[in-house]
């Protein structure tokens, strides 16, 4: 605590910010609430949801729903769990995002420091596949993946969230690095660097805040797609689709503790890449390059 | 042929002419300053020795070897810039050092290249912090750090004092002229403060609108500005430029001033070749300095006249007191010795000396004498 009480410039009165928090309080509560009732209801036996009382706490605390989500419930078929399609979607969101956030970089790159005739157009273009509704693009994508024999595959989602994703990720580089002090580039043109060793020795090293933000978008976008998933998927489905399967089989009893622990399950890794990515979102890289 | 040439260069953006018919020769060691009003074409005429920018006609050659189309890093030159450039991730050291290492100069060759010049500008305790640790004069040491290490044929330098505050300035210029001195490199150096240029060149280029108005001496500049934009440009407070007609008197020729109480003053030009403009109007260049009280007039003046006018705002700056009188329908500024007996409103009689007097042609105002 500072030993005397700063005066700052704007006064809030106690019961304005009382209120601010108050109403704060109860918005995190309505988008934990849903949280916490799949938490909760995936860690109770299926007969202590059935009896009614989604609210209350598991009276027998068990993990068993979470075993079964993840390694024996029935999707589609198959009683594997939804191991494999974690997996598949691993290995599909992985590369994605990498090449989607290397290749938005080295356009926004380009498209700020190396101009060339007409690289308005081509920004705009780019620019124009975020406004895209996925659905249009249905038939033809398949038809192309066709003909690259990529249909059905995960190098097939691949590439389709790659083209959709690098819109996004020119738009971020290109606007982080529009800011971006071009006489930098000119001095290290003058001390002989070339195009990929100013790309990877002075701006690279700054994009952290930049690449931070696209690797959340891009993770989370990719990895939450059902559409492109479940069309072009074929026998590598992602995640979101197998628990669509998981959700939706129409035999047997419905077991919504297993539900609740797939839903969990599929949220997680978007959850974790916030987490992990946010604490690297630091500020301040550029200090001092450039006069104040 | 001089060390590095400029010839006939120009610069076009598309159908807008920024350069035009630039054409400057720079002595070996010299220390060559652009100058002019923002706008003017300094920082393009040096991007295009830098290589930066393209030549649209004409040519540059560094050491007698043309190096239009050449890469920036090929034509040994190095550059600061006004924001410094400094690269935000790498340390002081590496900063300084990164340009050796991109033309694959061997690490221990680098280290010593950088002790000494670690040395010469007193730095050597800075080497291993981020420039976003430094106070404005440090980073400014460290981008001259990074141009010294290259060792190269010329030094370019793009306002680099501008962002410092003024004190700092003062003592910057002090240090670069002293580098200058010390290390006889070549050295292009643009600026917008002329008393930057006056203070650090060997040679002056006044730029405006594109055009190199002047090339000369800090002297020829000063005492024979080429036009009235020179004139006004260098000096301050500024030249007093006024419309004057030359007459005769006793066979010599004078000039005749009108001012407003009616009574026309009369200076005689130093200048026996003012003749040929008898009867004509000219614009009559007289700086502040050469307007004094008679106890301050230059002794070595063959020329001092008396003229007496009544004084309108006197302004004490210290060294000095500025006096500001009508004359020729302008305001016309004195510099006083700061105890000179002025009173405003009061008739005074000053010293003007007309050795110093520039005379240009009012229709093109080039300059006709001296
Ligand atoms: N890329 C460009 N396209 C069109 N015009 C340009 C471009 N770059 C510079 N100019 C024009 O060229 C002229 C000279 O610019 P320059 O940057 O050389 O001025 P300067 O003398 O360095 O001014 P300052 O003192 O403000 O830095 C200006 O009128 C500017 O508008
Ligand atoms: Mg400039």
């Amino acid at each position: 605590m500072a030993p005397a009480q700063q005066d700052t410039a704007v006064h809030t009165g106690r019961i304005a910010r009382t209120f601010i928090y108050v109403v704060l309080l109860v918005f995190a509560l309505f988008y934990l609430l849903p949280f916490f009732v799949m938490l909760v209801n995936s860690l109770k036996p299926l007969s202590e949801i059935t009896d009614g009382n989604m609210m209350a706490l598991p009276r027998a605390w068990t993990l068993e729903p979470w075993r079964q989500a993840w390694s024996s419930a029935q999707i589609g078929v198959q009683p594997t769990g939804l191991k494999p399609y974690f997996v598949n979607s691993l290995l599909m969101v992985v590369p994605a995002v990498a090449i989607t956030t290397v290749l938005g970089a080295l356009n926004g790159y380009v498209l700020t420091k190396w101009t060339f005739p007409g690289h308005r157009i081509i920004f705009g273009l780019l620019l124009f596949t975020c406004f895209i509704p996925f659905q249009i693009v249905l038939i033809p994508m398949a038809t192309v993946l066709g003909k690259l024999g990529l249909a059905g595959s995960i190098p097939g989602l691949i590439l389709v969230h790659c083209v959709y994703g690098i819109g996004f990720s020119t738009l971020y580089y290109r606007n982080y690095y529009a800011a971006f002090p071009t006489e930098l580039v000119r001095a290290a043109m003058i001390d002989g660097a070339g195009f990929f060793r100013i790309f990877f020795r002075i701006m690279l090293p700054v994009s952290g805040p930049i690449t931070v933000v696209s690797v959340i978008w891009l993770f989370t976008n990719i990895w939450n797609d059902f559409l492109f998933g479940a069309s072009f998927g074929g026998q590598s489905q992602p995640m979101t689709v197998a628990l669509n399967n998981l959700v939706q089989s129409s035999t047997g009893v419905k077991e919504y503790n297993v539900h609740f622990a797939g839903a969990i399950l599929a949220a997680l890794p978007t959850l974790v890449v916030y987490i992990v990515a946010g604490r690297y979102f630091v500020r301040g890289l550029m200090a001092g390059s450039v006069k104040g | 042929m001089g060390f590095l040439d400029i010839r006939n260069v120009t610069k076009s953006y598309g159908s807008v002419k920024v350069l035009h018919q630039v054409d400057i020769e720079v002595e070996e060691g010299e220390f060559l300053v652009l100058v002019g009003p923002s706008g003017c074409g300094k920082s393009t005429l040096l991007n295009m020795i830098a290589g930066l920018e393209g030549i649209t006609s004409g040519d540059i050659a560094i050491k007698g070897r043309v190096v239009n189309g050449v890469h920036p890093s090929k034509r040994n030159i190095a550059m600061v810039f006004q924001s410094y450039a400094l690269y935000p991730n790498m340390t002081v050291g590496q900063n300084m050092t990164f340009g050796l290492e991109m033309h694959g100069v061997p690490k221990a060759e680098r280290e010593k290249a950088l002790a000494d010049v670690a040395r010469l500008l007193q730095i050597e305790n800075l080497l291993d912090r981020k420039p976003g640790q430094l106070s404005g004069g440090q980073r400014q040491r460290v981008a001259m750090g990074r141009a010294l290490v290259r060792d190269p044929d010329v030094f370019l330098f793009d306002e680099p004092l501008s962002n410092l505050d003024a004190k700092l300035r003062v003592d910057m210029r002090t240090e670069i002229k002293k580098l200058h001195e010390k290390l006889k490199t070549t050295i292009v150096y643009v600026t917008h403060d002329q008393i930057e240029a006056m203070t650090l060149s060997t040679r002056i280029a006044v730029m405006y609108r594109g055009y190199v108005q002047q090339l000369g001496t800090p002297r020829e500049i000063y005492d024979a500005p080429a036009n009235v934009y020179v004139a006004t440009f260098m000096g301050s407070p500024a030249m007093n430029v006024l419309p004057a007609r030359v007459t005769m008197r006793d066979g010599v020729p004078h000039a005749e001033i009108a001012v407003r109480d009616g009574a026309n003053r009369f200076l005689k030009f130093s200048q026996a070749n003012m003749a040929a403009w008898e009867g004509r109007e000219i614009l009559l260049g007289i700086r502040p300095e050469a307007i004094t009280d008679p106890d301050g007039a230059d002794r070595n003046s063959r020329n001092i006249v008396a003229l007496t006018n009544r004084i309108g705002v006197t302004e004490p700056a210290g060294a000095d007191t500025y006096v500001t009188m009508e004359l020729g329908g302008k305001d016309i500024v004195a510099r006083m010795r700061a105890d000179a007996n002025v009173a405003p409103g009061a008739d005074f009689e000053f010293a003007v000396n007309m050795d110093k007097a520039v005379a240009f042609d009012p229709e093109t105002e080039d300059r006709i004498a001296p």
